[in-house]
């Protein structure tokens, strides 16, 4: 229990709460100098995200890819790796799922359902377990191979559309079968038929699932003590080839499980993408904000979905260009990693007293 | 002289942290043309106090003095104008630079809007040749030696003008000839004027070199002494608090069935050449066979090629009559190896997991602390409960993480995990390396007491002391080869130095 009170101590996330405040000032100035009315843009951002049940469940619907491609990059951090490839992960994970949605009929929902689930994380993770296999054996640098990967990723996930998938004449596969679905009939319903699904659930288990796995078992312990001191790690006889596998195994299911959502539970079908969607860029941002921890990914992704989906109300309500939000994103993901920004701008509110600490 | 004003004094320094009072009232003085040890364990305050004098740390309460003149150290640009300098224990140095570069860093000699090398680099000849430090001003610090490189690092302060030098802790990465060389070098610098701070726990050096002596424990001055009018046991006894013997107390040791085998092992490395060429030797239960070496000398490769971390070219390495070459670390340490590293902070611990952790990191995997693929948190803290009072690893809490502790006590915990394997061999690689006296010790009766269990204990030191003290035999290696095997009752210094300078072989004294 003592992990579990260290986490959501109030002081781990000062920072992190201030960072965003102090973005949202800068959004804000910016807002300023072009002639528009901050107070007016904000207030129309959040009415656009928690002004009725449509699109508050579309806001809910826009948080759950970034929650996943959020603990992707930050599961990968905590061995010492660095996945920039959750964007390729995701887009082969979205591939298979369609495939198996799409070829696999016959079967009965709760068969069907699962396993175009399985498929989209099972094959996003073996992308991603490319990536740890060039490392851990032949020592190339997870940077570089998993940026190569995306592109590979991309192209690949656009040819198997173009090629298996597609409906003749258009830029999109066919729909996928119905018993492939994962939305959530009944909260649609209610929610003035926002693309609800059932992901956003194994969204949540995945975070709990981070914490566990990272915290409490023998495998997480493994992976932490890699990613700390990999020499110690292999002196004590952990295989750190092995776990560096592992590690980018599990951390592209999560990227290939947020693909998978996106059409099992939204689109019903994947369209041929003329750039790459960018949910695996933004899952950096996702864990930056988080910092690598899974309920901090939680509500960095909560927040991440907000601005971005509030942005359009936004331009609605208050004219003002909805890529603001980009400007009051970065700001704070800036404060996040200029930490010393931040604690210098709070030091009077501190008072003496953390004076210690900060140095 | 030392009548005269002190160069440096601080008055009633007391610097507090969170939880402990780092420096209590400290008062200490420095005359011009003195050197000054500064004498405590571990922990107890001398860095915090050296930090506070080169302006890291602002003390809470007391004042420092310079020439008399009382001054604010707010940084170390405040210090070093004030004429102080500080040779820090680890370097900070720009690897891919010049030593001329590294020098100058910061304080370029200019010539319009270039930097002026030629002038540069004379001046670094100049200082270099009226203190007897001898570099190469052109040399890159990556190709030049631990020796040279500290050198730069004096070079460095004496070109910022400074005339108070700090040393901090300067022998520990030192070989025995680097060391008498710093020696030279520091009774040249107090001839030519300076005044030399120097802090250590190491009181050969003190009793060789220092003029005064200032004990420091647990924060607080126990005396100031004139090096002269002391004695090596009555000062660590002062440092420690109680009194240390010197001697190792050993039984003869019981002799019993070969534990190691290690037979004409090559190993080579990646560039294909032999870093271990046909080396053999063994290791029988109740015994402590010490290697003796220059750093270097295949040292390393030899330990990880018994613990399973290099591959082996030729040859066998035979625990208990099994082959354990070229298998798993952790099959080797399941055949009942354990191991302290050379370098602790690199191999020997995980400085982010916390002290309980770190305790496990060898059995983690086993019962109880694994259940089901579960860690077991009950028994891991029970277990780091219990090894932190039987080998009196001092930490405020199990859940401390090992980077806060002190380098004794993180040995300590290493050790701990060692020994409570309950190992038939125990490697022990630079065991006491960078410990205080109250620590040597622990660490040196461990191994005996491993030794007197019946155990078969390796130890590999480049402290020629600590090998005629604590081995039953010792062995010497040479470019990755056992040249001679002496036992350190038939043996002195000289002769093992030779030994191990390559130029002297004496094969199987004892094994015919």
């Amino acid at each position: 229990m003592d992990k579990f009170r260290k986490i959501f101590t109030l002081d781990n996330y000062i920072v992190p709460v201030a960072a965003v405040i102090m973005g949202l000032f800068v959004g804000a100035i910016v807002m300023l100098v072009g002639g528009y009315d901050p107070i007016l843009a904000y207030s129309s951002l959040f009415t656009q995200v928690f002004g009725d049940m449509y699109d508050f469940g579309e806001a809910i619907r826009e948080m759950t890819p970034f929650i996943l491609t959020g603990l992707a990059v930050a599961f990968a951090f905590r061995a010492g790796l660095f996945n920039i490839g959750a964007d390729g992960q995701l887009l082969i994970g979205m591939t298979a799922a369609t495939f198996v949605g799409i070829k696999f009929t016959g079967l009965p929902f709760y068969i069907h359902a699962p396993l175009a689930v399985i498929a989209g994380g099972l094959f996003g993770g073996l992308w991603a377990a490319i990536v740890g296999f060039l490392k851990a054996k032949r020592g190339i640098n997870e940077v570089i191979t998993s940026i190569m990967m995306n592109w590979v990723g991309f192209y690949g996930a656009n040819y198997v559309v173009n090629h298996f998938l597609l409906v003749p004449g258009t830029q999109q596969s066919e729909n996928i079968a119905p018993t492939a679905s994962i939305s959530i009939h009944f909260l649609t319903g209610i929610f003035g038929n926002a693309r609800l699904h059932w992901g956003t659930l194994i969204a949540l288990v995945a975070v709990v699932f981070f914490y566990v796995y990272l915290w409490k078992t023998k495998q997480g312990y493994e992976v932490r003590a890699v990613g700390l001191n990999p020499n110690a790690a292999g002196y004590a006889g952990i295989n750190v080839g092995r776990n560096i596998i592992k590690t980018m195994f599990i951390s592209g299911v999560f990227a290939g499980l947020a693909g998978a959502f996106q059409v099992l539970g939204v689109f019903q079908y994947q369209s041929v993408f003329a750039s790459s969607p960018g949910y695996g860029f933004d899952g950096i941002a996702v864990a930056l904000l988080g910092m690598n921890n899974p309920f901090g990914v939680l509500l960095a992704a909560i927040l991440y979905g907000t601005l971005t989906y509030g942005s359009a109300g936004m331009s609605f309500g208050a004219d003002v260009p909805p890529e603001l939000v980009k400007i009051v994103i970065g700001a704070i993901i800036f404060f996040i990693a200029a930490q010393g920004i931040v604690r210098w701008v709070l030091g009077p509110f501190y008072g003496k007293r953390k004076k210690e600490k900060v140095l | 002289m030392n009548a005269a004003t002190p160069v440096v004094e601080l008055k009633q320094i007391t610097k507090r942290f969170p939880g402990i009072v780092a420096n209590d009232s400290i008062s200490l003085q420095l005359h011009k043309g003195e050197i000054h040890a500064l004498l405590g364990e571990n922990g107890a305050g001398k860095s915090t106090l050296m930090n506070i004098v080169f302006g890291l740390y602002q003390p809470d309460e007391g004042s420092i003095e310079v020439n008399g003149k009382p001054v604010v150290i707010d940084s170390p640009n405040k210090a070093i104008e004030l004429g102080i300098g500080m040779v820090h224990q680890h370097f900070k140095l720009v690897e891919p630079f010049t030593v001329t570069e590294n020098i100058i860093l910061g304080m370029e000699p200019k010539k319009g809007f270039n930097i002026d090398y030629k002038s540069a680099a004379e001046q670094v000849t100049k200082l270099s040749e009226q203190y007897g430090l001898q570099v190469n001003p052109h040399a890159k610090i990556q190709d030049i030696s631990v020796g040279m490189q500290q050198r730069v690092e004096i070079i460095k302060t004496l070109y910022r003008g400074a005339d108070i030098l700090i040393f901090d802790e300067p022998t520990a990465v030192l070989t025995p000839q680097e060391i008498a060389e710093l020696m030279d070098i520091m009774k040249r610098l107090v001839s030519e004027g300076k005044s030399i701070i120097l802090i250590t726990h190491k009181l050969k050096e003190i009793m060789q070199i220092s003029d005064t002596v200032t004990i420091i424990r647990r924060g607080k001055v126990i005396d100031t002494v004139k090096t002269s009018e002391t004695t090596p046991s009555d000062l660590a006894e002062k440092m420690v608090g109680r009194n240390v013997t010197f001697k190792v107390d050993k039984k003869a040791p019981t002799i019993g069935e070969t534990v190691l085998k290690v037979s004409d092992v090559v190993s080579k490395n990646k560039d294909g050449i032999s870093v271990l060429s046909g080396l053999s030797f063994e290791v029988r239960a109740g015994e402590i066979l010490g290697i003796a070496g220059v750093d270097g000398n295949g040292q390393s490769e030899l330990i990880e090629a018994i613990t399973g971390l290099r591959k082996i070219d030729k040859g066998s390495i035979m625990m208990l009559g099994k082959e354990i070459s070229n298998l798993p670390p952790r099959k080797i340490t399941e055949q009942g190896v354990s191991h302290i590293p050379e370098d602790r902070h690199k191999h020997g611990l995980i400085l982010d997991f916390t002290v309980s952790e770190n305790l496990v990191l060898e059995t983690y995997y086993k019962p109880p602390y694994n259940k089901g693929g579960f860690l077991n948190a009950e028994a891991i803290n029970n277990n780091a409960q219990k090894l932190i009072e039987q080998f009196d690893v001092r930490t405020p809490s199990i859940e401390t993480k090992a980077r806060s502790l002190s380098g004794g006590n993180q040995q300590k915990a290493i050790i701990a995990r060692e020994i409570d394997k309950n190992p038939e061999l125990l490697i022990a690689a630079q065991p006491t390396r960078g410990l205080d006296v109250g620590a040597i010790e622990f660490v040196q009766k461990q191994l005996i007491a491993q030794r007197d269990q019946g155990k078969a204990v390796l130890l590999i030191s480049f402290e020629l002391d600590e090998i005629m003290n604590v081995s039953d035999r010792i062995a010497v290696i040479y470019e990755g080869k056992i040249v001679g095997e002496v036992l350190p009752e038939e043996t002195n210094d000289q002769e093992l130095g030779l030994m191990m300078a390559g130029s002297k072989k004496r094969v199987g004294d004892d094994r015919g």
